[in-house]
């Protein structure tokens, strides 16, 4: 992979004459670009709600309480960056939050069953995951089906898969516990590890999120496979007319969502020791929400990783915030709804007023 | 991404071939895992003679929940025992139940057995049921249903008198603040055990909605209410997974409570053992399965009733430290 394409030129373009007015359209349309940006929409509704709940709830405010948003922000948003690059690229996974259980379903039972190293179990749940976003991206590329259609088809497999072959092996409907396996306690230092940040227990999916939102930004904008990603996500047939390899492109994609899983069924291996083979259904949509919370057009070619990251951030921080604000819990669902949809009014009305002329 | 599919395949051949080779060159775990598992008996008890027979099983689970395998574990320990053949089938929705009842009368099945969580839903099909000459037992849920849609027994434990005795539970340790967690939201049977603990528990009780299939929502969900209300002292699992990701949620809150839990599994067996979890309110699911069963076979060829026109209750049985010891075993061959 080679970063040699579209580096930003520091020098202005030649051809702009320093006249005053013309200079004021520039400054007003830097912040109009600003302001187009697909995650700017959903940072101000971040800001909106935090200062809402902030005010609502004096337990919001703590920094503990921050860091239990971020884990759950973290645990989604993992997955709301593969999937929302998948969806920049115009496609959607369904089997994305099963996939999270078949991998840590794996890990379990390989280094279970056959009494391994964990680590091996490790190894061989990333193989599986990623052969799983393999065999989705080829299955697209080679029927020409939509991939609402493929991943629902996987979305159903898996979902048997992890029930019969848990039940093959375990005899039950959820994995052994691992715990006192060799190899768990170094794993889970990687993937569900407790850091203290200046006196704040912060989960390491938090920082591995951080991290991992900054290289796909990375990826996503300053590299030839980013600009793959958005073209063929925006026009599939000019893209392979100018010479974007757009099989090669979406099967990545469909890998990296595998990756993705891979990672976060190892946090929820190491997090809670056993796996329940019923997890994760339902997640997926929760994946594809952040995403569009976060600016990603559900019709491909437009979207960042920045704003899924925010957008998984609202969704923890609204789950949360109903809870610390002591609300009725039975209108919880409801609550969770109302938010959301404000959030995206916001969002959609930044972007509008940005557009306008 | 310049690399060509070919020497991407090659080099995940390395790494694969690399994983073997660490695999043979001892990766294997001294600990734990498979060889460490003790060798494990389920319950069986001889086989009887009488004619083959088919009992269709219906029941309303979800796909992979503990508490239902342990059900089934139940009805195929009895059926293998009676030489009953099992048609075990299950679905959440209440209309497909009824469609999976009417697949049986269509098999001509000898007996059904039968939960009634969605009792309108079933009166028609459980009435062709018995109108086909099929008897019927009802299990699980329907305590005040099976006797009108004409079933011979019913076998399970009442979720509002678990609850109550919970909530007596709780009254007798001094609690103060109960927090009931509700993994699934309206089903009616998770909302009866709460709303019995609620009825006897003399201190305050809350109720919390979290997504029983995705436990990082469940874990932070439960630090950010504990946070929120540090007097909360005894929370309430309504299923054993969610009670140990309560003990995970509490150290995360810095909270005092101590989790109490309803139904088992071999893991919260080993967290009762240790003292992570104070007890759990058992409603026997072996028995529910094995019971229905049995007496569909005890029906079909001494004509006997099991109950006596009332519902035979199979709980609620607590299981805390002062009985552990016995159970703890049978959780572990996943029987409890």
């Amino acid at each position: 992979m080679s970063a040699q394409t579209t580096t930003p030129s520091s020098a202005p373009p030649p051809s702009q004459p320093a006249s005053l007015p013309e200079k004021r359209t520039a400054q007003r349309s830097l912040t109009r670009r600003f302001l187009a940006r697909p995650e700017v929409g959903a940072l101000i509704g971040a800001i909106a709600v935090y200062t809402f709940f902030w005010v609502m709830a004096p337990s919001f405010r703590s920094a503990d309480s921050l860091s239990t948003m971020l884990y759950q922000a973290s645990t989604l948003g993992l997955m709301a960056l593969p999937v929302s690059l998948l969806m920049i690229g115009g496609e959607f996974d369904l089997s994305a939050g099963v996939a999270v259980t078949t991998s840590s379903l794996t890990a379990s039972m390989f280094a279970y069953q056959l009494t391994m190293n964990v680590w091996m179990g490790v190894i061989v749940a990333l193989v599986v995951a990623l052969t799983v976003g393999f065999i989705n991206g080829y299955l697209l590329v080679k029927t020409g089906l939509p991939s609402f259609l493929v991943t629902l088809g996987s979305f159903l497999m898996l979902q048997g898969l992890n029930l019969a072959i848990t039940k093959i092996f375990t005899g039950n409907v959820a994995t052994n516990d691992i715990s006192d396996m060799e190899g768990f306690n170094s794993a889970k230092a990687v993937f569900a590890s407790d850091i203290n940040i200046a006196g704040v227990q912060v989960k390491i999916t938090v920082l591995w999120w951080l991290l991992f939102v900054a290289i796909g930004t990375w990826v996503l904008l300053r590299t030839k496979f980013g600009n793959w990603i958005f073209a063929v996500g925006g026009q599939k047939e000019s893209a392979r007319a100018v010479g974007v390899p757009v099989a090669h492109t979406k099967i990545a994609l469909f890998m990296l969502v595998g990756l993705g899983a891979w990672f976060v069924g190892m946090h929820q291996l190491f997090a809670f020791n056993a796996v329940q083979s019923g997890a994760g259904v339902g997640n997926e949509l929760l994946y594809i929400v952040a995403a569009v919370i976060g600016g990603c057009l559900l019709t491909g070619g437009f979207g960042s990783v920045i704003g899924p990251a925010i957008g998984a951030f609202i969704f923890g921080m609204v789950t949360q915030g109903i809870v610390f604000a002591g609300w009725n819990p039975d209108w919880f669902k409801f609550f969770l709804g109302v938010m959301l949809l404000g959030a995206m009014l916001l969002n959609t009305w930044v972007q509008r007023q940005a557009s306008r002329r | 991404m310049d690399k060509s599919p070919s020497a991407r395949r090659t080099a995940l051949g390395a790494v694969c071939a690399a994983g073997l080779l660490l695999t043979v060159a001892g990766c294997a775990s001294s600990t734990g895992g498979a060889k460490a598992e003790q060798s494990t008996t389920g319950v069986t008890a001889g086989h009887a003679n009488t004619p083959r027979m088919t009992i269709a099983m219906v029941t309303h689970a979800a796909q992979g929940d503990t508490f239902w395998d342990i059900v089934r574990k139940g009805a195929e320990a009895a059926a293998a025992k009676d030489n009953v053949k099992l048609v075990y089938s299950s679905d959440p929705v209440a209309s497909n139940q009824a469609n999976l009842v009417s697949n049986a009368i269509n098999q001509k099945v000898d007996g059904l057995a039968v939960t009634l969580s969605t009792p309108d839903a079933m009166r028609d099909v459980v009435a062709k049921t018995e109108a086909a000459g099929i008897p019927v037992a009802a299990f699980n849920q329907g305590e005040d249903y099976w006797k009108q849609m004409g079933a011979i027994g019913y076998f399970g434990s009442d979720e509002k008198i678990a609850g109550q005795a919970l909530g007596d539970r709780l009254n007798s340790m001094g609690a103060k603040h109960d927090l009931c967690i509700i993994h699934q939201q309206g089903s009616v049977a998770l909302e009866d055990r709460c709303a019995g603990v609620k009825s006897t528990f003399k201190g305050t009780t809350d109720i919390l909605y979290v997504n029983g299939a995705d436990m990082p929502s469940v874990q932070s969900m439960l630090t950010a209410k504990l946070r929120q209300d540090p007097s909360i002292d005894q929370v309430t699992a309504l299923g054993a997974p969610i009670a140990l990701t309560a003990i995970s949620s509490i150290s995360d809150a810095g909270s005092k409570a101590k989790v109490n839990t309803f139904d088992l599994n071999k893991d919260a067996a080993a967290a009762i053992k240790n003292g992570k979890i104070e007890f759990s309110v058992d409603q026997q699911p072996f028995l529910e399965g094995y019971l229905a069963v049995d007496s569909l076979w005890l029906y079909k060829v001494n004509g006997n009733t099991v109950g006596g026109g009332q519902p035979t209750l199979t709980g609620p049985a607590f299981v805390d430290s002062s009985n552990i010891a016995k159970v703890y075993q049978y959780a572990q061959n996943g029987t409890r």
